[in-house]
């Protein structure tokens, strides 16, 4: 311990101390502020930089489940109206079968209608032609048997004679 | 002046190098192993010490004449007025230095006004009893110190321009630098101090780190500096250490030393441990620093001991089995000594952090 205090050089410790302080305050405002400034602003825009690429890609996410969404939903929807055109179709094919039908219908009764009036008429033409012609006929042949009187007159009295009167 | 800077780190380098390479320690050709032993033993204390004038390495001419190479360092002393003068005059305490009508001389490392002739007195204790002046001498140790602010200012200002050209990433030497610096701030002032105060104490913290580290691998070049092996130094750091310390304390730490134990007891029942306790806590705020100081100058000093040991081991053995092996010894404990140099400058920067972070604390509410 004397040794050491016996030892202990004042000039020493005053130079020490003297060049110790001033390049503590040289290096402080020269050198360690600006170094930890840097070195802070180089760290904040680490972070700052994996926090945007962290939000960039969360985004990226979203967008990716939007489009996943939209994409389900179109194909939904595309299913949807697939199922609907396609009921629509068979709504209007038998929709148009059904009509066709009823007209079918129509249309046939309607000629059979127009076939039995038509029947009907002819048969009404035909009767009265044949009613006519017959009548003609009937005029001709008792005009020809009215020529004979003789005769004519024979068969009256032969009826009358066939004929007693009660 | 960057570039210039940058060319002369590299020639830095270079001369550490070329002087690592080159042999540490002339030792004298003589017959007699004791006077060697005696001579190393010198070698060792003087190197130890802090010295007048910058010194590479002496030898002794055939004659008995030493021949020092080395460079002269101005010697300022007050002694009723300044004395200014180069330390070639005190030709290494051979002999009587005439400053004005003055004489001075060197004895044990240290300056003392003499008569003409030089003599020195001892008391009884073999103290000296001559009157010394006040020494404000630029040493050696002052010149490494200043070497290495200068080092550390051209280093760190460089790294902090680095970062306005570059757009905030270092260049250079900065890249092995700045992750030291990450490293003092997240894993020694933000866990100690903690994530709200730390920034205040950084500027020290660094620069003390840096400033141990740096002289404690100046003084494994074989410039034979010895900074922060020497007690003045590492009394001059941990001082303030204790002063900052204490000049940032809180309420609650002062409330810590003066009433340890709170609340928890009445406050008769407290007085009696307070006779104690007071004191302990007050030792205790003295000691911390002195830990600090001792550590430091203590680890280095002996790691510089060992390595001249080994070294002048070489020279004792002498044969070509003993001098190899010492130097392979020498060799492993420079390595473990280039892990002390860092480890030392971390502890004091790591307690000086955990001192800090005891002054700064608040509590909620104290215990």
């Amino acid at each position: 311990m004397e040794k050491l205090i016996s030892e202990f050089s004042l000039g020493l410790f005053f130079w020490q101390s003297a060049i110790f302080i001033g390049l503590l305050f040289l290096l402080r405002k020269f050198a360690w502020k600006p170094i930890l400034n840097a070195v802070n602003e180089r760290e904040a825009s680490i972070i700052n930089a994996l926090d945007s690429a962290e939000k960039a890609r969360t985004q990226l996410e979203n967008i990716q489940s939007e489009n996943q969404r939209l994409l389900k939903e179109a194909r939904k929807e595309k299913e949807i109206l697939l199922k609907e055109a396609l009921k629509t179709k068979n709504q209007i094919i038998s929709d148009a079968k059904k009509e066709a039908q009823n007209e079918t219908e129509k249309i046939l009764s309607q000629a059979q209608d127009t076939i039995q009036s038509e029947k009907r008429a002819a048969l009404k033409e035909l009767k009265n032609q044949v009613g006519s012609i017959a009548i003609d006929i009937a005029e001709k042949v008792i005009n020809k048997e009215l020529e004979n009187k003789d005769k004519q007159m024979n068969l009256v009295n032969n009826l009358l004679k066939e004929t007693d009167f009660k | 002046m960057r570039k210039f800077l940058f060319k002369s780190n590299n020639l830095f380098y270079i001369v550490v190098i070329v002087l690592f390479c080159s042999p540490p320690l002339k030792a004298k050709d003589k017959e007699d192993s004791k006077d060697i032993r005696v001579e190393i033993k010198e070698y060792i204390s003087h190197h130890l010490k802090d010295s007048y004038d910058f010194s590479f390495f002496s030898y002794t001419k055939k004659s008995g004449d030493h021949v020092y190479i080395g460079i002269p360092l101005p010697v300022i002393i007050w002694d009723n007025g300044i004395k200014f003068f180069s330390s070639s005059k005190l030709k290494h305490g051979e002999d009587v230095a005439k400053v004005g009508s003055n004489y001075y001389k060197l004895e044990h490392g240290k300056i003392y006004k003499t008569d003409s002739e030089g003599t020195i007195f001892y008391d009884d204790k073999h103290h000296v009893t001559n009157y010394a002046p006040i020494d404000f001498s630029i040493t050696k140790g002052v010149v490494s110190m200043l070497l290495i602010a200068f080092l550390m200012f051209s280093l760190f200002r460089n790294l902090a321009k680095s970062y306005r050209e570059t757009g905030g990433l270092p260049k250079g030497i900065g890249r092995f630098l700045e992750p030291i610096i990450i490293y003092l701030r997240d894993d020694i002032a933000k866990p100690n101090i903690g994530e709200k105060k730390y920034a205040s104490y950084m500027s020290f913290l660094l620069t003390v780190f840096f400033f141990i580290w740096f002289l404690n691998l100046l003084g494994l070049t074989p410039l034979g500096v010895n900074v922060t092996g020497n007690i003045a130094v590492t009394f001059g750091l941990a001082l303030l250490t204790f002063l900052i310390t204490n000049f940032t304390g809180t309420r609650d730490y002062w409330l810590h030393i003066f009433d340890p134990l709170g609340s928890s007891m009445k406050w008769f029942s407290k007085i009696l441990l307070y006779i104690v306790l007071i004191p302990i806590e007050l030792l205790g705020l003295i000691i911390k620093p002195f830990s600090l100081l001792i550590r430091l100058y203590a680890n280095m000093q002996a790691g510089h001991i060992v390595i001249m040991s080994i070294i002048g081991l070489m020279f004792i053995f002498k044969s070509w089995i003993g001098s190899p092996l010492s130097f392979g010894l020498a060799f492993a404990i420079a390595i473990i000594e280039l892990l002390v140099a860092f480890l030392q400058a971390y502890i004091f920067t790591m307690l000086s952090a955990l001192y800090f972070g005891f002054a700064s604390e608040e509590h909620e509410k104290s215990h």
